[in-house]
């Protein structure tokens, strides 16, 4: 088989509680997959199995082919493989510089151009090599979130995982981000998987999506039978509804 | 309609070492029994405003205004006593994110009985009572279950509607919501965002909605300000948004991506520097 990434009845528990339940994907090579679903649906926990930061408890995870086990991961799968968390706060290193987070990645994996690479990377999202020298605490949630873009793309990966990327950020700076985003995609070839409960974010930005409900996968559809209202779970109709935005009860009886 | 409230040049700065921090630069408007919107990007003043009418401004800031007048009291030549006295029991405010804004040391029940005795003599029996009626009011199916529950215990849908019964039950007639939605679900949004909505069309409060979600704040209030830099960029009413004449609105109102519009790549905000003018 040709997939990017291929996940099979993979079921993660954590103490009794099951995050996943049998859930499989594929994902093909150059495709943005979107995950959607409520709080506790199990989204984010797929997206963790995949990097090895939930314990598996059955089923297989596989990435270009090749089988992974338990929850261990090799450099050559980080290489492929990088992930962008939802808050932007949170998973930069405070009291580190921009630059010091850069070359974290490049100096485990023993990469030999790292100046060349940094600015190229800083460069890439959008950020001049001013930016370099500068702490987390100096920037806006925007820029944050374009410097763990930077780290993701710096080892040239071919695999994104997107936790919610934008869900953090104000709408307008959302809207540049999501453009960057697919900018870096059409450039590097890359593939997405990437986790949202916005409706309306995952339709602009993927192909295919999943619908995930209590940690399982519900129905999968593609975007433009989404947009088209080719539906077959009243769940997944719950969830555009929700989409739409606040209606008054009344408004919506005599509508 | 007499206004509830009336901000008239409302200037909020801040002293740093760089300088004078200027967050709010000369807001007014006026407020009846009605639902209004303050919408804009982080940092453009619009949680400055609402913290300012409700007094919750940091002891270093400086709060200038024309005026700053709640149903005939001047907020700001108000002495602190009257002020907490209106703080809670007449001006009510609901935070974003109920992890951060509840008492994780004290049961949901007790909090909501510390506001309600705070302002109101009322017994214990009592003042438990009306606080299991609010938590029933905000839809939690099992109200005596969550009095006795602890922040951590409870989800964070669950934990807004809390908030919204602690800040209701006094029986506010003005309400600040400070992006009361921003930090749940899409689906519990909508249900916090009914009940609320439900809650100040029956008891008919003044509303202030803060938030940076232009689409979710015009189908919710009769009202929006649109801020920027500290200013209103643009006044207008919810249903005549489409209609928006200033950029800024219109690049809040574009930047959204939508379902079923393939814009690619999203318009995204040129911001001009004489917008902040």
């Amino acid at each position: 088989m040709t997939s990017a990434v291929s996940v099979s009845n993979l079921s993660v528990t954590y103490d009794e509680f099951k995050a996943l339940n049998d859930v499989s994907v594929e994902i093909a090579p150059g495709e943005s997959f979107g995950l959607v679903g409520e709080s506790g649906s199990g989204k984010s926990t797929l997206l963790r199995a995949i990097a090895g930061l939930a314990p598996v408890t059955g089923g297989t995870i596989r990435v270009h082919d090749r089988v992974l086990q338990g929850a261990k991961r090799d450099k050559a799968f980080y290489r492929a493989v990088q992930m962008v968390f939802q808050d932007p706060y949170g998973s930069l290193h405070p009291r580190q510089t921009i630059d010091r987070q850069l070359l974290e990645p490049l100096a485990i994996h023993g990469v030999a151009d790292g100046e060349r690479r940094i600015l190229k990377a800083l460069d890439e999202v959008g950020l001049g090599s001013g930016f370099r020298f500068r702490y987390p605490h100096q920037l806006s949630g925007g820029q944050r979130q374009r410097v763990a873009i930077a780290r993701a793309l710096i080892l040239e990966p071919s695999i994104l995982l997107l936790d919610e990327p934008t869900s953090a950020l104000d709408a307008s700076v959302q809207a540049e981000v999501l453009n960057l985003l697919e900018q870096v995609r059409r450039d590097h070839k890359l593939t997405f998987i990437m986790v949202s409960h916005d409706l309306g974010v995952v339709t602009h930005m993927c192909d295919r999506l999943a619908v995930m409900q209590g940690g399982r996968v519900v129905e999968r559809l593609s975007s433009a039978d989404l947009v088209a209202g080719r539906i077959g779970e009243d769940y997944t109709r719950s969830l555009m509804v929700a989409s739409k935005g606040f209606q008054r009860k009344d408004a919506a009886v005599t509508a | 309609m007499s206004a509830l409230l009336t901000v008239e040049d409302l200037k909020v700065s801040f002293p740093t070492r760089t300088g004078l921090v200027e967050a709010v630069r000369g807001v007014s408007f006026t407020l009846g029994r009605e639902r209004l919107g303050i919408v804009g990007e982080s940092g453009s003043g619009k949680s400055q405003t609402g913290r300012a009418i409700m007094g919750l401004t940091p002891g270093h800031a400086q709060v200038t205004a024309k005026q700053l007048n709640f149903d005939g009291i001047d907020l700001l030549s108000a002495s602190p006593k009257v002020r907490r006295d209106l703080r809670g029991k007449r001006i009510a405010m609901i935070l974003q994110d109920p992890k951060y804004s509840l008492n994780p040391v004290m049961s949901i029940g007790r909090q909501i009985v510390e506001t309600l005795r705070q302002h109101e003599n009322v017994s214990r029996g009592e003042a438990r009572e009306r606080a299991l009626d609010m938590l029933a009011a905000v839809q939690i199916r099992d109200p005596k279950r969550v009095y006795d529950l602890y922040p951590h215990e409870v989800s964070g849908g669950m934990g807004q509607r809390a908030m919204i019964a602690m800040m209701l039950v006094a029986g506010p007639e003005l309400l600040i919501a400070d992006e009361p939605t921003s930090a749940l679900d899409v689906t519990v949004q909508l249900e916090v965002l009914g009940i609320l909505d439900k809650l100040v069309a029956d008891r008919g409060m003044g509303l202030i909605f803060v938030s940076h979600d232009l689409r979710l704040v015009s189908s919710f209030c009769d009202r929006v300000i649109v801020m920027y830099a500290g200013r209103i960029v643009e006044e207008l009413a919810a249903s005549e948004l489409a209609n928006a004449k200033h950029p800024y609105t219109q690049g809040l109102l574009n930047c959204m991506p939508a379902i079923g519009s393939d814009r690619h790549p999203l318009p995204v905000l040129d911001r001009k520097p004489e917008w902040a003018q």
